[in-house]
């Protein structure tokens, strides 16, 4: 059983990386702005989801244009990030501005509410326009590389068999770091995140500090909704196809990550994200295996929930979180 | 505007209930016609939407091919189309629409099976029967009702047939089969793990995933690590491209085959160039091989600009079989049939020549002629070609 689990060991890693990787970028949109806001955007599912379409439409843009052909890969789809991220960006302003603001002042369970009527919203707008333009909304997107490559890992040990991994994974890793990297040392370095942790830790006394409290929600915004777009792009790459209700289950792990790492924590999201996608993985990979057949791949969501039931059980502030006590 | 908006659609309501109730008063006074309909049920939107709408269309030619052999009997034919959205609680609430209108005296659909089954509870109630060109769960007509019939073939068929494929064309001996956990997939899967069980090889791994999640490199894992000569899969074509797709990305290269729910377009437009050597088994035949098949095709095309999908052509005679019945319930009268006549008259159809499958209903509405049929994706295009075809047994 042990050896059986210890050779899919590193193709698991592989994988569960990366589906965590992406968890954990979507994870950080949602912390960012329950820090700020205390309010969960359960639309930022959604804009992942638009992220990918986004990416779809460019991407035939450029295939129309021809230009797939002059540029290499990677610049377009460096290219097609930073559009989707632009684009994702706004649309994270605009809904902050048409459906939290007026409500800001309103009870938290109906900015909640709100923030479902968006997404519900996105979620038909973008299905109307993939059918309206392709005539089906499940939609293939090109890829920009094809590649795969074999690890020989079984002639580094016999625990372990080969494994092999996709291009775009290898991109998936190498853009999800530069983003984690890029935000981390935004909001601990630069003034703007300086404003950002201000108004994230007392709105009112930010504001008398001469804080410029919606410029700093309006920037909250549009980062997280960017880094949402962006995984959008990376999702979408990765698996080729894509449908305006990939958003809602990816959104919910991504929350779930956030909640694990600490909810308002960013290197908490980041960890709970990753945690969370190598937990899922590795509970599709061997549940089979643990159980003697009894439990299948099915049950890997329960098995990852569990996990998560239990650490928040003994530590109900998240992993990273500060037990904060109620302000005064 | 809410207000104007509110007019404009009390204005619409009003205008579309004065020239419905006008238009049917004019047509009694004026020819003497009265309205035969027949309902169709399958998901026009959603993730089967393509073969959904392909049982409309194919449907709705057989009728357009009928009216006016009815206009001569003094009827005029109405196809009245629902979305089930492949939902079975949308099917049952449709299914009681339809119950409700009496002028509908029967329905073609549906498309799953899961969807067909709860459906069915209420057609049988209603006395409207049924014909579907695509469900294949054993348990859709086991339950003996007198409203269900099909024309294809069922699951606990079309599984043996896919396993004697595997087993004795291909040679798999290690197979290892997915399923997504829907009454369809599931039925299926088993189906096909028991006939391919007794006949000789090994099950290597029983697994599931479930429906619209788009990572199943978990499963592909397990798969890989038990290095199989054949997968087999019990779901949807959505989700079989993408299994397909992350399969070959994994290195893991048998070949993999499913039932008649990846007998779609989509599959090739997900999976791309892997679909290459995938293999379904599908109740639908290859159209352009049938006597008939290719005049038939081009027609379809000229009247809906689009190919024709498998199912279309089932859904075609499904049509032509409930407006033959229709006529045999009617007789001579010049009244419209009662709805269990029509009902009989179809579970009595005996030796129907189809353009796509001869039709004689057993006694719980079985297609005795069904058969099942073996596709191979030479190239990325859809449909597949055809390997082989299996017929019934005789009972």
């Amino acid at each position: 059983m042990f050896s059986s689990i210890l050779q899919t060991l590193p193709q698991v890693l592989i994988d569960g990386l990366a589906l965590g990787a992406i968890y954990a970028v979507v994870a950080l949109g949602y912390t960012m702005v329950y820090g700020i806001l205390e309010l969960i955007n359960f639309a930022h599912g959604e804009i992942f989801m638009t992220g990918a379409f986004v990416e779809t439409a460019v991407l035939f843009i450029f295939q129309g244009a021809g230009w797939l052909t002059d540029m290499p890969a990677w610049l377009s789809y460096v290219l097609i990030i930073l559009i989707a991220m632009l684009v994702t960006g706004a649309l994270g302003v605009g809904i902050e501005r048409v459906a939290y603001r007026p409500l800001r002042k309103a009870p938290k369970l109906i900015l909640l509410i709100s923030a479902f009527g968006v997404s519900f919203v996105l979620q038909d707008v973008i299905r109307f326009i993939a059918e309206l333009k392709t005539g089906n909304y499940i939609i293939s997107t090109p890829q920009l590389f094809d590649q795969r490559y074999q690890l020989p890992l079984s002639s580094i040990s016999s625990w372990f068999t080969d494994a092999s991994v996709k291009a775009n994974t290898l991109f998936i890793f190498a853009i999800a770091i530069v983003l984690m990297i890029g935000l981390d040392i935004f909001v601990n370095r630069t003034k703007w995140g300086g404003a950002m942790r201000a108004v994230a830790q007392d709105r009112e006394t930010a504001s008398l500090m001469s804080i410029n409290v919606n410029k700093v929600i309006v920037l909250t915004f549009f980062i997280g909704s960017a880094l949402g777009g962006s995984t959008g792009v990376l999702f979408a790459q990765q698996y080729g196809t894509i449908d305006p209700y990939i958003g809602f289950i990816l959104g919910l792990k991504a929350f779930t990550a956030a909640v694990l790492g600490g909810i308002g924590n960013i290197r908490g999201a980041m960890f709970g994200g990753i945690v969370l996608g190598v937990l899922e993985m590795f509970a599709s990979s061997n549940l089979g295996i643990l159980t003697g057949g009894n439990f299948g791949a099915e049950y890997k969501d329960v098995f990852a929930f569990m996990i998560l039931i239990i650490v928040l059980i003994f530590k109900p502030e998240g992993i990273f979180g500060k037990a904060i006590k109620e302000k005064v | 505007m809410v207000a104007a908006l509110i007019t404009g659609l009390l204005a619409g309501c009003g205008n579309g209930a004065t020239s419905s109730s006008g238009s049917a008063g004019d047509s009694t006074a004026s020819t003497g016609d009265k309205v035969i309909k027949i309902a169709t049920q399958s998901p026009l939107s959603g993730g089967s939407s393509i073969q959904g709408e392909a049982i409309k269309l194919g449907a709705q030619m057989s009728m357009e091919d009928h009216k006016e052999e009815f206009t001569k009997l003094g009827y005029s034919l109405e196809l009245v189309p629902y979305d089930d959205q492949g939902d079975p609680k949308k099917g049952v609430a449709n299914a009681e629409l339809i119950g409700a209108d009496q002028q509908v005296l029967g329905v073609i659909g549906h498309l799953n099976s899961g969807v067909s089954i709860p459906s069915s509870v209420v057609y049988e109630k209603y006395n409207i029967p049924m014909i579907s060109p695509a469900s294949t769960a054993t348990e859709l007509t086991d339950r003996k009702l007198k409203v269900v019939n099909r024309v294809v073939a069922r699951d606990d068929f079309q599984g043996p047939a896919a396993a004697e494929y595997a087993v004795k064309t291909v040679g798999a001996k290690n197979i290892f089969i997915i399923q997504d956990k829907t009454a369809y997939g599931q039925g299926l899967a088993e189906a096909f793990r028991d006939a391919a069980q007794a006949q000789g090889a090994t099950i290597s791994g029983y697994e599931g995933i479930t429906v619209g999640e788009k990572d199943f490199n978990g499963v592909l894992n397990i798969a890989a690590t038990q290095k199989p000569d054949f997968i087999f899969f019990g779901g949807l074509y959505a989700e079989a491209g993408l299994l397909i797709k992350q399969a070959r990305d994994k290195g893991i290269m048998a070949p993999i085959m499913g039932g008649d729910a990846l007998d779609s377009s989509g599959l090739v437009d997900i999976a791309g160039t892997d679909v290459k050597g995938a293999l379904y088994s599908s109740v639908a035949g290859d159209i352009s091989k049938l006597p008939d098949g290719q005049e038939w095709t081009a027609r379809y095309k000229e009247a809906f600009g689009k190919n024709p999908e498998g199912y279309s052509v089932y859904a075609y005679d499904s049509m032509t079989v409930m407006l033959d019945a229709i006529k045999t319930a009617m007789g001579s009268g010049t009244e419209a049939p009662a709805r269990d006549a029509v009902r009989d008259a179809v579970r009595a159809t005996k030796d129907f020549e189809g353009v796509a499958t001869k039709v004689s209903f057993d006694d719980i509405g079985d297609n005795a002629y069904a058969k099942v049929f073996i596709y191979k994706f030479a190239d990325a295009t859809y449909p597949g070609s055809l390997e082989a075809e299996i017929a019934q047994p005789a009972k």
